[in-house]
């Protein structure tokens, strides 16, 4: 039983990741482009140490809590670093999609 | 004994933060990582207090705590819906730019909501006007303007301006 949760988490997880890449590489625009891996990968990545905190916790004597941090980390960098991205791409005007509603020049 | 409580403890939470961050990178509740990452919660803010001037306090502890609960819920949500934008087909989707004008003074408050508005459902903050009044968001698929922004301000700002409070 406990393998099957952590299958599904660790399955669950490469499925966001991979979503994630895949909209990186689909998406037209780089505005569009930035949504994929700030959302899309936190919760992938997200699964995937819910999963390793599990594994470690149970499979030795000791509670394995730093996945936590990790996890933490990952929140508060993410969206600062999509920020910065995308004001960089504001500033040296890179082009945005056409049908793009209230498009910054 | 409570201008020795503030000079001793000038970020009473970064001191509380640095020791979890302490016990959680060790991996461990040993008697000697305790000590260590006290003294060392400790003394960094009461050293490095000169490059912190602004003091953030919480005023109300258990909102956050919901917000925080709101937020991770959202996330789950947002993740949802933007894996399936982004599986859906290129043509449907309807991006664009927007403002929210902002309410929250503190520099925390507005850190947090732009973090916030990140995380959550197929939107990406990406520019605060100079004078902090506004904030351009960037959403990846929208219809309604003004029903995205009122979201953001009844769901997000609103709980944080009551949260933080500088003094």
């Amino acid at each position: 039983m406990f393998e099957w949760i952590l299958s599904a988490l660790i399955l669950i997880g490469a499925f966001f990741t991979l979503v994630g890449s895949i909209g990186l590489y689909k998406l037209p625009d780089f505005f569009m482009r930035l949504h994929g891996p700030t959302k899309a990968t936190t919760l992938g990545v997200g699964a995937l140490l819910i999963a390793s905190a599990l594994y470690f916790s149970f499979n030795t004597d000791q509670i394995s809590l730093h996945e936590v941090l990790i996890t933490i980390f990952l929140f508060i960098t993410a969206p600062v670093s999509a920020h910065l991205m995308a004001k960089a791409a504001i500033h040296i005007k890179l082009k945005q999609v056409k049908r793009t509603q209230n498009s910054i020049e | 004994m409570s201008v020795f409580f503030n000079k001793l403890f000038p970020h009473p939470i970064l001191t509380l933060a640095l020791w979890g961050v302490w016990l959680l990178l060790n991996n461990t509740v040993g008697a000697g990582h305790i000590v260590l990452g006290l003294i060392l919660a400790i003394s960094i803010p009461f050293l490095t207090s000169g490059f912190w001037p602004e003091k953030n306090r919480i005023r109300a502890p258990f909102a956050l705590l919901q917000y925080v609960g709101v937020v991770l819920w959202d996330i789950l949500v947002a993740n949802m819906a933007v894996a399936k934008l982004i599986l859906g087909r290129n043509k449907d989707l309807r991006p664009g730019f927007f403002y929210v004008d902002l309410d929250i003074q503190t520099p925390i408050g507005i850190s947090l909501l732009a973090n916030t508005i990140s995380l959550t459902p197929g939107t990406v903050s990406c520019d605060l006007t100079e004078d902090r009044s506004r904030l351009l968001v960037h959403a990846l698929h929208i219809e309604d303007i003004p029903a995205a922004v009122k979201e953001i301000k009844e769901r997000y700002e609103a709980p944080l301006n009551k949260i933080f409070t500088a003094c």
